[in-house]
């Protein structure tokens, strides 16, 4: 076979394997068909992969630049395939599922990472005035491939604790990201009115670095998951990008998709908190004002509750609400609350769970852990299903839940002014489960516990719950 | 503009409205695990590391490349592997309720 035919078939191949992407994002429609989409998606990389490496072995020297067979190149291949692999493997198979989100956004940084390398090592190589296509794209592909990298870190440092949750303001801070932006674009437009200067790609390189720390940092830890999802959709249009640089269309089909499939997501989640994009990219929450803090009483009286009274309350009641939060998946509970569940429902009582479209810290990300735990899907309502019905519960039983039970949100001026909450304060009773009068991501008291119909039960979320089902058992 | 240049646009844009049709249907429960799908596709750019790795003969080409193919190669196996486990989750479980013998209730 001549290398003419080679390549043509490894297109169609690549041609085959964007099909496949497309088709198992299709089936991730379906919680019954997800796991077979991400299977095909999956094959389709594998293929993709494998048809490269043959067309790339099989490439002829004097073919688009090369030199024949590269010792050196295809043992750089091995050598980063076996270590990101290794890499990769160990961490997806040893993360807690309540630590995965910061995982998703550290994967996403590599992959803005690896496709700003190409374009930078694409314009270190370039020696003659590259065409207009080319350059444009490469300057693109740089810009947005580190942005992401170093957003995507500090979103991911933020999620795991390393960098303080709430926000961080800079020193100059506006003016200091607006002063990165104008040298990035004033620099994009150098290189693309047709100079070729590899200083000014260094300049813009590291504009665009800083400019994506000092674009994350500002923006509080309850945005995070809008943040990785925006992050995840510059990744894919830096990765098609890259796609236009290498002209390979692939990578180009590829990326448009994820990053089709990122603005989307984000745009479903603003709209979820109430809030549009651009004023969760320039405002941190809780404005990085303390002043706008403290607007509840601050030593409000707060009621505590036995164990006993709690099991009593839920026991005998008609309809419980659960609302879990971030809290129980911290303290992996979702098991104990599955048991307490079907011990009220042993004794005839309706128990439902409410899911805020920003619980835990990635949308649907409760719902993985819920589902984890063998919690039946009907049981798990959507916080518009859900909020009419809390007038008729006669017990909400918040579990580690906070900013978004606050009902302060209702009122203008606050923090969380504005950001859609469950009604939970509506409810005849409430019972929260809580460590401490710690304070949420938002980092403002919340209302909900100073509410008369509210009982504390404080203890950390599986001992709480442990708690509560032998003391419903012995009732 | 050229016609490599044209086409490749056309294939960018209508990929990009694929895009928009294909995930604006998945439901919001999937919506983590659709993330980290989407998340693991653009590990796709594992061709392109590739493509610059095997030709790179300068040290500076080689160590960007490497580093390149091991993050991009980290972002598929990653993303793959633990969008899978999420999705694991997902799967119909069997009839039979689980027996109360966790630990839980031992306490």
């Amino acid at each position: 076979m001549d290398f003419q035919t080679l390549d043509s078939i490894v297109r169609l191949i690549w041609l085959a394997a964007a099909g496949l992407f497309v088709l198992g994002l299709m089936r991730m429609n379906s919680p019954a068909t997800a796991r077979n989409g991400n299977l095909m998606s999956a094959a389709g990389m594998t293929v993709a992969i494998i048809a490269t490496a043959v067309l790339l072995l099989a490439r002829p020297a004097g073919e688009s630049g090369t030199s024949g067979f590269n010792t050196i190149g295809w043992v750089i291949v091995l050598v980063g395939i076996a270590l990101g692999g290794g890499l990769g493997l160990y961490a997806a198979r040893t993360v807690k599922m309540t630590a995965m989100p910061q995982l998703v956004s550290l994967f996403n940084a590599v992959g803005g990472g690896a496709a700003a390398l190409i374009a930078i090592d694409d314009y270190l190589k370039l020696t003659t005035v590259p065409v207009a296509q080319v350059n444009v794209a490469t300057v693109l592909d740089i810009v947005i491939g580190s942005i992401t990298f170093t957003g995507s870190l500090i979103a991911s440092g933020k999620l795991m604790g390393r960098i303080p949750g709430k926000p961080i303001l800079i020193p100059g801070g506006r003016l200091v990201t607006v002063a990165l932006a104008a040298v990035v674009v004033i620099g994009a437009v150098y290189l693309w009115a047709g100079n070729v200067s590899v200083p000014v790609m260094g300049l813009i390189l590291l504009a665009s670095l800083i400019f994506g720390v000092t674009m994350t940092l500002p923006i509080g830890g309850a945005d995070m998951p809008v943040v990785i999802s925006l992050l995840n959709s510059f990744t894919g249009t830096a990765v098609a990008m890259a796609g236009f640089v290498l002209n390979n269309v692939v990578l180009i089909i590829a990326g448009a998709l994820v990053g089709a499939s990122g603005a989307i997501l984000t745009k479903l989640m603003a709209d979820a908190m109430n809030r549009s994009v651009l004023n969760i990219m320039i405002g941190g929450f809780g404005g990085g004002d303390a002043a706008a803090g403290p607007v509840g009483a601050e030593g409000g009286s707060v009621r505590e509750i036995g164990v006993d009274d709690a099991a009593i309350q839920l026991a005998y009641a008609q309809h419980v609400i659960v609302v879990p939060g971030y809290g129980l998946a911290v303290a992996q509970a979702q098991h104990a609350v599955r048991e307490l569940a079907e011990l009220l429902e042993a004794r005839g009582v309706d128990v439902k769970y409410a899911i805020h479209p920003v619980a835990g810290r990635m949308p649907g990300h409760m719902n993985v852990l819920l589902a984890e735990a063998n919690v039946p899907y009907p049981q798990l309502k959507e916080m518009d299903d859900i909020n009419p019905e809390f007038e008729r519960a006669d017990v909400a039983l918040v579990i580690g839940a906070n900013d978004v039970t606050n009902p302060a949100a209702r009122r203008a001026g606050t923090p969380v002014s504005g950001m859609p909450i469950l009604d939970v304060d509506h409810a005849k009773s409430i019972v929260v489960i809580k460590r401490s009068m710690g304070k949420g991501y938002a980092g403002i008291d919340n209302e909900l516990y100073t509410n008369p119909k509210t009982g504390m039960l404080f203890a950390d979320a599986k001992d709480g719950l442990a708690s509560l089902v032998s003391a419903v058992k012995a009732l | 503009m050229n016609e490599a240049l044209l086409n490749a646009l056309t294939v960018f844009v209508l990929a990009i409205l694929c895009g928009f049709a294909v995930i604006s249907k998945v439901p919001a429960t999937l919506h983590t695990p659709l993330m980290s799908g989407a998340n693991s596709i653009h590990g796709i750019v594992l061709v392109g590391a590739m493509f610059i790795a095997v030709e790179a003969t300068t040290p500076v080409s080689q160590l960007l490349s490497l580093i390149a193919v091991a993050f991009a190669t980290m972002n598929v196996v990653g993303g793959y592997v633990v969008t899978d486990r999420m999705l694991q989750m997902f799967r119909k479980k069997p009839t039979t309720p689980p027996a109360p013998k966790s630990d839980a209730s031992e306490s």
